[in-house]
């Protein structure tokens, strides 16, 4: 009773993922709404903005340059945490031994 | 790994690695590429050097204390590039208000600060990866 239970929501999640996905849009339509006022600025201004041809690097390094800021962050935070795991620590003769 | 072809292969192949590591940091903001995956390419290609030769040739190249210092330097030096928008009267990393070159369009040193800061995402990527490949290394 339990496993048909299981297996009951299971679909029901299953089917409710598929209808959103019918409901996506097309991909490449020229009616998306992700082709909005902000794709244009970039696409007309960004070569007046920043003199890069790159306009992917123009918009991860200078329009969301804080947001990259955070991303180096993100990868500091990675090796404090791994460091603080792995590092050896117990041949240092100044560290006192916790029992 | 101690292999005869193995060791030969990675002493002839890590020079062209490295340098097509640079090329994609330094054109990050004219052809596609940039700090990430430039950074990405010079890290393996470190890994390689302690993968195929041993672990004491890999950190006579760049030492443990050396690639955590880049890797905090890199982050300061974001920063202060940050910081002289601020300076200069505008906001937190502003390009083309506080006084950048901006050069050319196609040069490689033009577009203000996306250079300087693409070289400090690149030095960044590459000191994490091959200090987090050391630090397991050394565990073991």
């Amino acid at each position: 009773m339990k496993k048909i239970f299981f297996i009951m929501t299971l679909v029901l999640l299953w089917g409710l993922m598929v209808a959103s996905i019918v409901q996506m849009p097309t991909s490449g339509d020229i009616e998306n709404p992700s082709y909005n006022i902000t794709t244009h600025y970039y696409i007309n201004k960004s070569i007046r903005d920043t003199n890069a041809p790159n306009i992917v690097s123009a918009i991860i390094n200078d329009y969301r340059a804080f947001d990259t800021l955070g991303e180096a962050t993100v990868l500091f935070i990675s090796i404090i945490a791994g460091s603080s795991v792995m590092k050896n620590t117990y041949g240092n003769k100044k560290e006192k031994k916790v029992d | 790994m101690d292999d005869l072809i193995v060791r030969t292969v990675t002493k002839w192949i890590v020079p062209f690695i490295q340098v097509y590591g640079i090329f994609i940091i330094l054109h990050g903001h004219i052809s596609p590429g940039g700090g990430f995956s430039g950074g990405a390419v010079l890290g393996s290609s470190i890994i390689l050097i302690t993968l195929s030769l041993g672990y004491k040739k890999a950190s006579g190249i760049i030492s443990h204390n050396t690639s955590a210092l880049l890797e905090s330097g890199s982050i300061i030096w974001y920063v202060l590039i940050g910081i002289v928008g601020i300076i200069s009267g505008n906001n937190f990393l502003t390009n083309r208000g506080s006084g950048f070159y901006m050069g050319e369009v196609g040069d490689v040193i033009s577009s203000g600060m996306i250079p300087l800061i693409t070289v400090a995402i690149g030095i960044k990527v590459a000191s994490t990866v091959i200090t987090l490949f050391h630090t397991i290394i050394e565990e073991a």
